[in-house]
């Protein structure tokens, strides 16, 4: 009898070099995406070491986390620290050998953005970043995580990682979502099941017909946030969306390597009867549209309930619970429709691609951001944003009073001078609500981009389902 | 990479549960390109005021805490980034070793490259020892690697797993790449065969 594999299995399996008696494996790296900010040590090191990359060809590299935004970008980084990193990469790329998009290539973006659009990224693979938000290439049935500097300098010498296996776990999401409910919702209801730390030490694979009725771009908003969960990569079988999303792109298999590809492609599921060591089954049809109150991801409910009370958590949680709604300026009871915003943000690796432009569009038909409300859109790369263009949604975003930007991490982690002023509260399409995540004493509220955008109309946290 | 065997210190109590890396080390001092001098600016926001002046209720202020070299923290400790900068700045500021219930994946595996000990307790010994930490000054732990034991400061002592490969790693000091070059033949000849298997992979 055959065993049974989950998708997890057979991609590891695929990948392992050498096993050692304790588990301690070494596993083959088929791609590896490169930033500003957490490489410049592991080049370093390679000089030092007077080492090279050892797979130049399979290395992509990009500045996306502390590039401004603004269109006056091209004269030059400010930042003289910023500039630096930037500059180190510049060179870095040429002195390697390695792909590169500079911060002024059209096809410049958020390093996850990039990857799949560039089509770097195919199922099957291993793909590693020095990004915890590497999970999102697992939408693609690849298996996608962070690394932290060191491994990265591991990967550029060796196209190698040291590993132990993780466990494997399901999510499954049924049924069907509602009117106004997105994948961000889905992710983002997902956590607040889980908790933090709820996928630590496993792989999440993704399933269920809600997630396999997402768009290929939703798949990437829910395993982007799969870390949030805890878990390094998340994971969701490969279908003809995904194969129809690929093909065609600069660097897709072409010709009769495409056939091949496909072919390979289609045995990428989790056999039936394979087993799981954690299985969270969710119900789609009950998820509403969601925003966090908290400082943690975990920290999340449908935008019609109330702030919560601390005495309402365990011990430990009711500590952090206390902190959270201070630091966020809440009071329990208070109801989350009547919170009040400054700001609202659209982008990042979560929620920057064309589809989440095209939601905001949908809600801002005909309306306006309310004065006083600052309001930006960072398109995940400079190829979204030409489409954007193209599509005519830039034009009814800016007349409805937006910012249209330049593509970059943003005020995603406030790098960049994209950033919150102390106690100013803002409505996020990114991925963490940490405390001085988008700016020293910055409070940050995520959610959908339709829920950003209803938020940007009323400038207060809003049901976006009213406005449909 | 600094070997570590054996670290004797007062313990620092951080109860707080799911502290993240954006706490340990924030954005604005990840511009470096260099792995040191992050120290001053580990927990920044914790620890100084707008105006850049030490919060004096913050433990690592404390007198009795400023020198020390290990962390007793609440439950899922490091998530959130995949940044090294979080570990650096602990190890540039003295911390050798940080005892949680939980860590996040990847910040624990950024530890034990560093020279950095994390050690993964039943909630019920790590809050022992969050215990002994609150009494600050006298209460020395002593951390060995080695027996893989915790001594308490009444002299009892509480052992801990840790995986075995991670743990010659860190007594001796090994580079992980230059073990990884030992096995070169062994990745070539994976390639070999993989890019047979799968040759859109091979460009």
């Amino acid at each position: 009898m055959l065993e049974c594999k989950t998708l997890y299995d057979k991609i590891w399996e695929d990948h392992l070099i050498t096993e050692d008696n304790d588990g301690t494996s070494l596993l083959y790296v088929d791609r590896h995406l490169v930033h500003e900010v957490t490489s410049p040590q592991a080049f370093e090191g390679l000089r030092i070491s007077n080492r090279t990359v050892r797979s130049p060809e399979k290395t992509i590299a990009v500045p996306d986390h502390n590039v401004p935004t603004t269109l006056d970008r091209a004269e030059g980084i400010s930042n003289k620290e910023s500039r630096i990193q930037v500059e180190a990469l510049d060179k870095n790329a040429i002195d390697f050998g390695i792909n590169y998009y500079p911060v002024n290539d059209i096809r410049q973006g958020i390093v996850h953005i990039i990857g799949p659009e560039q089509g770097w990224t195919l199922p099957g693979m291993t793909i590693v970043c020095g990004d915890s938000h590497t999970a999102t290439h697992g939408a693609f049935g690849a298996l996608a995580h962070g690394i932290g500097t060191s491994e990265v300098e591991h990967v550029l010498a060796t196209q190698t990682l040291i590993q132990k296996k993780s466990k494997n776990m399901k999510v499954e999401v049924n049924g069907t979502l509602g009117l106004g409910v997105t994948a961000k919702d889905v992710t983002l209801s997902i956590i607040g099941e889980t908790g933090t730390a709820g996928g630590t030490g496993h792989v999440i694979e993704y399933a269920g017909s809600v997630i396999s009725n997402l768009s290929v771009e939703g798949r990437m908003t829910v395993c982007n946030m799969a870390i949030e969960g805890g878990a390094r990569a998340g994971l969701i079988a490969p279908d003809q969306k995904t194969f129809d999303y690929i093909k065609g792109r600069p660097h897709a298999p072409k010709g009769s390597n495409w056939e091949m590809a496909i072919n390979s492609w289609k045995q990428l599921y989790s056999d039936n009867g394979s087993r799981f060591d954690k299985l969270v089954v969710i119900d789609g049809n009950s998820i509403a549209p969601v925003v966090t109150w908290g400082t943690s991801p975990e920290d999340v409910l449908p935008i019609n309930e109330i702030i919560p009370n601390p005495n309402d958590f365990d011990v430990q949680k009711k500590q952090a619970v206390e902190r959270s709604l201070n630091y966020m300026g809440l009071i329990p009871g208070q109801k989350l429709e009547d919170v009040k915003i400054d700001t609202v943000f659209i982008g990042s690796c979560t929620n920057g691609r064309i589809e989440d432009l095209r939601d905001v569009a949908k809600i801002m038909e005909g309306k306006k951001v309310k004065e006083g409300i600052r309001a930006m859109i960072v398109p995940g790369s400079g190829l979204v944003r030409e489409q954007a263009e193209e599509e005519g949604i830039a034009q009814k975003l800016k007349e409805a009073g937006f910012e249209w930007r330049l593509a970059g991490c943003s005020m995603c982690l406030a790098m960049n001078p994209d950033q919150l002023s102390p106690e100013e509260r803002c409505a996020a399409t990114s991925n963490r609500n940490f405390e001085g995540r988008q700016g020293r004493g910055g409070r940050t509220h995520l959610m959908s981009p339709a829920m950003a955008a209803a938020a940007a109309i009323t400038g207060h946290l809003t049901d976006v389902r009213n406005l449909i | 990479m600094e070997k570590f065997t054996e670290v004797m210190s007062v313990a620092a109590p951080l109860p707080l549960i799911n502290i993240d890396t954006d706490m340990i080390i924030p954005k604005q001092f990840l511009k470096t390109i260099k792995r040191s001098g992050l120290g001053k600016n580990l927990f920044d926001e914790m620890r100084y005021d707008q105006s850049g002046n030490e919060i004096g209720d913050f433990v690592l202020n404390q007198a009795k805490y400023k020198n020390t070299n290990i962390l007793i923290a609440g439950d899922n400790f490091g998530c959130g980034s995949s940044r090294e900068h979080a570990p650096w700045a602990l190890l540039d500021f003295g911390i050798r070793a940080v005892i949680s219930t939980s860590f996040a994946d990847i910040f624990y595996n950024n530890c034990f490259k560093n020279g950095i000990l994390p050690i993964i307790l039943p909630k019920k010994e790590r809050d022992l020892l969050m215990d002994d930490a609150l009494k600050g000054s006298n209460s020395i732990l002593t951390v060995n690697l080695e027996n893989q034991e915790i001594k308490r400061p009444d002299g009892s002592i509480i052992t801990f797993d840790v995986d075995q490969f991670k743990k010659k790693c860190l007594l001796n000091g090994l580079d992980d790449i230059e073990l990884t070059m030992k096995k070169f033949d062994k990745i070539k000849s994976f390639e070999d065969s993989y890019f047979l298997k799968f040759p859109w992979l091979g460009q």
